[in-house]
């Protein structure tokens, strides 16, 4: 019993020290938000198309039955929505996948001057003016890119641009989503 | 240069974010909007609730639960809209259920193993005073006592 408790310390040291090891290791990101939409159905919405743009609206119906897609919030206002504009527009054409636009809090006017700029991969485009939408599918900043799947399903929620390592990771979430299909 | 301290004292009341456009004119469902805003965590600025957050989404959601109210829901009923979204993360009261029993009853199980820890320790203390002479010690000691004439 004596000799119990002195490695009592020890044992406690290693119990801490594990929980911390845990903690700091594995690119852990103590401020990621866990999605509440995940595995569930996408919300309800009903977007109409961006005016002047010649891209048709989205709305829940739109992501069902229409194989893998992307849904990629984004606003001309948005910086990083830039940067990852061509690896999105990119990696659609690349793998030959569906991906539409949710335009979230933006003016006709910019938006279709963004698209006319850096082009538009999108099949559809829903311009969520007052981001009510948006918060329907738990968007907390732009750019987000959720993966859905055939069915409706949210498969994947990707805060923040898809470049460099976000690009990577985002990639292993996509094939894994290919896989389950 | 006293008295503009004095007033610039007077004017530093608190500061909150909720706009004048946002506010009800029901001061009972707005009291209520104000008690829901504080308890609901802003999802760009961690750690500060949505009353006094000026992200532009914590104002959404401070107009959606507004609506809500004036709509008839209950208190719950916005909570439940807001988790459905965001998820527990946006509650900074989060609830019990088995995912979160660690969190609720950790404190208590650590001062539990310190109330044991002090109990054993005090215990054995006194199970060091009370430890009896055996009968050689206490023949030693009166031989003791003898030789010196105590």
């Amino acid at each position: 019993m004596k000799r119990l408790l002195f490695a009592a310390p020890f044992v406690l040291a290693l119990i801490i020290g594990g929980f911390s090891l845990w903690g700091l290791s594995g690119g852990r990101d103590p401020s990621s938000i866990p999605s509440a939409l995940i595995s569930q159905p996408i919300p309800d919405f009903a977007l109409d198309p961006i005016e002047g743009v010649d891209t048709p609206g989205l709305s829940t119906e739109d992501l069902k039955g229409q194989g893998l897609t992307l849904v990629n919030v984004f606003a001309s206002w948005c910086g990083p929505c830039r940067a990852e504009h061509p690896i999105l527009t990119r990696m659609s054409e690349q793998q030959n996948l569906r991906i539409v636009g949710l335009n979230y809090k933006d003016t006709p006017e910019n938006a279709a001057a963004w698209l006319e700029e850096l082009g538009n991969p999108y099949e559809r485009i829903g311009a969520d003016v007052t981001g009510r939408a948006g918060i329907d599918w738990g968007v907390t900043g732009v750019p987000e890119t959720f993966i859905i799947s055939n069915d409706g399903i949210v498969l994947h929620r990707f805060p923040g641009p898809v470049v460099g390592d976000g690009q990577r990771r985002f990639q292993e979430a996509l094939d894994a989503a290919k896989a389950a299909q | 240069m006293k008295r503009l301290v004095l007033i610039l004292c007077l004017l530093a009341t608190p500061l909150f974010a909720v706009e004048p456009d946002e506010v009800l004119d029901d001061p009972v469902l707005e009291e209520r909007a104000r008690v829901i805003s504080a308890d609901v965590r802003c999802v760009v600025c961690q750690n500060e609730p949505i009353d006094s957050s000026n992200a532009g989404v914590a104002r959404d959601l401070r107009l959606i639960i507004r609506e809500r109210l004036v709509a008839g829901d209950t208190n719950e009923e916005v909570f439940e809209y807001l988790v459905a979204r965001y998820g527990d993360f946006v509650l900074f009261n989060p609830p019990w259920k088995p995912s979160t029993y660690a969190l609720w009853l950790g404190p208590f199980v650590i001062l539990a193993l310190g109330f044991l820890a002090v109990v054993m320790a005090l215990r054995g203390k006194r199970g060091q005073r009370t430890a009896a002479l055996t009968p050689e010690e206490q023949a030693r000691l009166e031989a003791l006592r003898k030789k010196d004439d105590i």
